[in-house]
């Protein structure tokens, strides 16, 4: 089947089976392998996106079912100079990441979080951070980093 | 852990998924797909066509009326969370799982899969919620405690659609749930509601306990102590609490007791009904706590 959505921002067609799933559509179909799939099944959040803003198990979705929706991966988070998402920045300033692997899927679940909620506690971070598994870092760095993240953008809404 | 094949088909109406359902054996709605993919995914299910339900836009729609709030099968989940037009589904729908699942799980979807550890199944069975299905040429009310038929299993026959749930309101309500991680399904889960009478004379309370069995259990004599003896006090309140675990019928298994499930029905029967008499103590999942 032949399906058409955006993926940051650019029009994309693939054409897929049915049973492709919207990870695998990105990843095979686009060259786009910074979602990373881990457990194929819904349990990790390594391949969260964002479709319609929304946070999605990519590994949970059909491709067919993003028909005409607008995606946002991990790819699109770099800004046109080349500078680092206050997110990206903050994972590697507070060693938020030691191996890798779940980074895409936690930095995309942050960014709806402080989408949606610009100032969490730090158990607010837990909370929606639990959606995501990692192996190597034991969380806190990964709460630190979403706090300076939110902190950093913060200090720049004020500038504006 | 990739799908197997099946056709694929995304009608735009109620009427032509139930032909497809009905002209297609072994075919599967796709509602949300949050039960559904990790099926697909480990082969567990293999269905020759998936019948997927985005497109019927009349299955989205929420009605809120005195009494009840209507909500059609393939409303988000992140829909509901902090609803006001239905404060317990709004309150119960924080603990579905995570963001990722809430943005694409469904509120017909998780009713259907009719898993009793999951928040809505236990929230239907407390308020007594009608769920309405249509199939080839007919369509039919189906009350909750009539719905539920076992682990994973409902009353819809193989060519219906639940198409919408009507949940009453309730006066005053609690819910509380206790699971092993953040997000997980619960190890036990509580709604309680004090359902008002046809002619509002009167209110009953009507206790729900999910998790445990196959289906989620009403507590009849803890709901009879309720409202006979009343729960103004902390004492009254645990009697109803005590009365409640010992209504469920649990086995150990790898992860709780049935000593231990007792003990937690009771617990959270008396969080939720403290709930309800002070709501201040409404709990979310994102405060942190020790088991109790």
């Amino acid at each position: 089947m032949r399906v058409e959505f955006t993926v940051n921002g650019s029009a994309e067609s693939v054409e897929v089976e049915p049973r492709v799933t919207l990870a695998d559509a990105l990843r095979e179909e686009l060259g786009l392998t910074g979602t990373h799939l881990g457990c194929e099944h819904g349990v990790c959040g390594a391949c969260t996106v964002l479709v319609d803003e929304q946070p999605v198990r990519s590994c949970l979705m059909l491709a067919v079912q993003a028909r005409n929706a607008s995606l946002q991966t991990i790819e699109g988070l770099e800004r046109e100079n080349g500078s680092l998402h206050p997110l990206q920045q903050a994972f590697s300033d507070c060693h938020g990441l030691q191996c890798g692997f779940c980074t895409p899927g936690m930095v995309m679940t942050a960014v709806h979080l402080l989408a949606t909620n610009p100032d969490p506690t730090r158990d607010e971070i837990r909370a929606e951070m639990s959606a995501n598994i990692c192996r190597c870092t034991g969380y806190n760095s990964i709460v630190d980093s979403v706090e300076q993240a939110a902190t950093a953008r913060g200090a720049l809404a004020r500038d504006d | 852990m990739k799908p197997p094949p099946f056709d694929y088909a995304a009608p735009s109406s109620v009427t032509e998924a139930v032909d497809l359902l009905a002209a297609t054996e072994d075919a599967k709605l796709l509602a949300g797909g949050q039960s559904l993919m990790p099926l697909l995914a480990l082969r567990l299910a293999r269905p020759t066509l998936l019948v997927d339900l985005q497109d019927v836009e009349a299955l989205s729609s929420i009605e809120t009326s005195v009494r009840s709030v209507r909500f059609g099968a393939m409303v988000r989940q992140h829909q509901l969370v902090g609803s006001t037009s239905h404060p317990l589904i709004g309150s119960a729908a924080r603990w579905i799982a995570h963001a990722a699942i809430r943005s694409r799980g469904t509120i017909g979807g998780s009713l259907a899969h009719a898993d009793s550890a999951a928040e809505l199944p236990v929230v239907a069975t407390a308020v007594g919620a009608t769920m309405e299905a249509v199939g080839r040429g007919r369509s039919r009310s189906i009350g909750a405690d009539q719905f539920f038929h076992g682990l994973l299993q409902t009353a819809l026959a193989e060519d219906e659609v639940l198409t919408a749930i009507d949940f009453p309101l309730p006066r005053r309500w609690g819910f509380a749930e206790l699971a092993r991680r953040h997000g997980d399904f619960a190890l036990v889960l509580v709604a309680v509601a004090e359902m008002p009478s046809e002619d509002d004379r009167t209110h009953h309370w009507q206790i729900a306990v999910g998790g445990i069995e196959g289906t989620p259990r009403r507590c009849l004599n803890a709901e009879q102590e309720a409202t006979v003896a009343g729960v103004h006090t902390a004492a009254q309140i645990e009697a109803v609490a005590r009365l409640a675990s010992t209504e469920i019928e649990a086995v150990d298994h790898l992860h709780a007791s049935a000593t231990y499930q007792r003990a937690m029905t009771a617990e959270l029967v008396s969080r939720a009904l403290t709930q309800a008499v002070e709501p201040t103590t409404i709990s979310e999942p994102s405060q942190r706590e020790t088991a109790p």
